[in-house]
């Protein structure tokens, strides 16, 4: 059977898959970021999962206006990389899990939570400067990801309790999956950090920190947040945080803390990263 | 009934919900074409004839023609839709972020290498002399 094995979380800042891509990873700027993934990278070798199953969001890349589904799972088997501007990332083609996507898809949706099924879309820095933080410049990445896209960007959200019940669900449905596979799920996005208007640039270290400190210990209580205290204390794009809840559903009630990492700033945002084990 | 916007009080920012985003469909549509090459040239060759061709107001013309964000903002433009004109302007979303505050690109930057704007001050319009 399918075994959901860890969580990680981190932060997804276009800029951070700039500096991977144009060599400036040991740069004064960058390099304290990337130090806090030495050790993710290493871990991730001795840890290797057969599929990531990855919440991120997009940023008006495969998605715009025109069509905005909230929750939606790519069941597709491979996405390229967006061109978000700058021509697509030069990064391996992200192949998807088709077989387990579709299994998840099916069982979450008849468990009530009604996702948007996605087979053909490109995938933009929200997933992956992830893989790149975590895999640095492979030929090919090493495992296979389920893109699993939420809708942070016009509001509202779904609600932090949606997206920690979903993540749970989500467990289920890899639990009853019949391949013995490993199965990580990450939550990106975040931390603090507000990209528009006069109080742009707002980075709120204690709310980071107590939310990490939540996440980890009091999830349950940590559903209930409503969005404008993201809103107000972690910035309008702050709000990307409800996704880590996806990821703390899925996890076991009790878990292991391996790893912590915080840095502050890559371009606007408050970076945070953590690596979860279910105990 | 109207809708509860518990948000309004927060200062210095304007949340994309439903009403800004159907007050900004077009003009972020309209950023969205510029995903492509080709209509990123024909923009930057002649830029007021590019946006006659949107259903959007003089107003929102205006702003995008001054790369006025903080107004477009509140004309219902929204920063991950405006990253596609910073990139046809080959400028970075942190410095279309900081043309939206009191500081200079440069000022800006240190702002955020010094740790970012603080909350304190920054949860309530009103909590400081400056709102």
């Amino acid at each position: 059977m399918a075994k959901l094995t860890a969580g990680i979380t981190t932060s997804h800042v276009p800029a951070i898959g700039a500096a991977v891509d144009l060599g400036k990873t040991q740069e004064p700027y960058w390099k304290p970021l990337f130090d806090g993934f030495e050790f993710s990278k290493k871990w991730m070798t001795e840890n290797m999962p057969d599929v990531v199953f990855l919440v991120y969001n997009d940023h008006a890349s495969a998605f715009d206006l025109s069509t905005i589904p909230t929750f939606a799972i790519g069941c597709g088997e491979s996405y390229q990389s967006t061109d978000e501007g700058w021509g697509p990332r030069p990064i391996p083609t992200v192949r998807g899990a088709p077989d387990l996507a579709w299994h998840i898809r099916q069982s979450v949706i008849q468990d009530d939570f009604d996702l948007t099924t996605v087979n053909e879309m490109t995938v933009d820095h929200g997933l992956t400067v992830p893989l790149s933080l975590l895999f640095g410049q492979p030929e090919e990445w090493p495992c296979l990801v389920i893109p699993f896209a939420v809708n942070v960007i016009v509001y509202p959200p779904p609600s932090g309790r949606r997206c920690y019940e979903l993540g749970k669900s989500i467990r289920r449905a890899i639990d009853a999956f019949d391949q013995d596979l490993n199965v990580q799920i990450w939550g990106t996005g975040g931390m603090s950090h507000q990209l528009q208007g006069p109080r742009a640039g707002l980075i709120n270290k204690d709310f980071d920190m107590k939310f990490i400190d939540d996440l980890i210990h009091r999830p349950d209580e940590l559903a209930d947040m409503p969005h404008v205290d993201y809103q107000r204390d972690a910035g309008s794009e702050g709000i990307e945080l409800v996704m880590w809840l996806i990821m703390r559903g899925a996890l076991d009630a009790e878990i292991r803390e391996v790893h912590r990492h915080y840095h502050v700033p890559a371009s606007s945002t408050a970076v945070g990263h953590l690596i979860l084990e279910n105990a | 009934m109207p809708l509860d916007k518990p948000y309004m009080d927060i200062p210095g920012t304007v949340i994309f919900d439903s009403d800004m985003a159907r007050k900004g469909y077009h003009v972020n549509q309209f950023c969205m074409s510029l995903m492509k090459p080709e209509n990123r040239e024909r923009f930057l060759a002649d830029e007021s004839a590019y946006l006659n061709e949107w259903p959007i107001s003089d107003e929102q013309k205006q702003a995008v023609l001054d790369r006025d964000y903080l107004s477009l903002q509140r004309l219902g433009g929204n920063v991950y839709y405006f990253a596609k004109i910073f990139f046809t302007d080959k400028k970075s979303v942190a410095y279309g972020s900081s043309t939206m505050t009191e500081y200079t690109e440069k000022e800006y930057m240190e702002m955020m290498v010094n740790g970012g704007r603080p909350i304190d001050g920054n949860r309530y319009i009103g909590e400081k002399d400056d709102g």
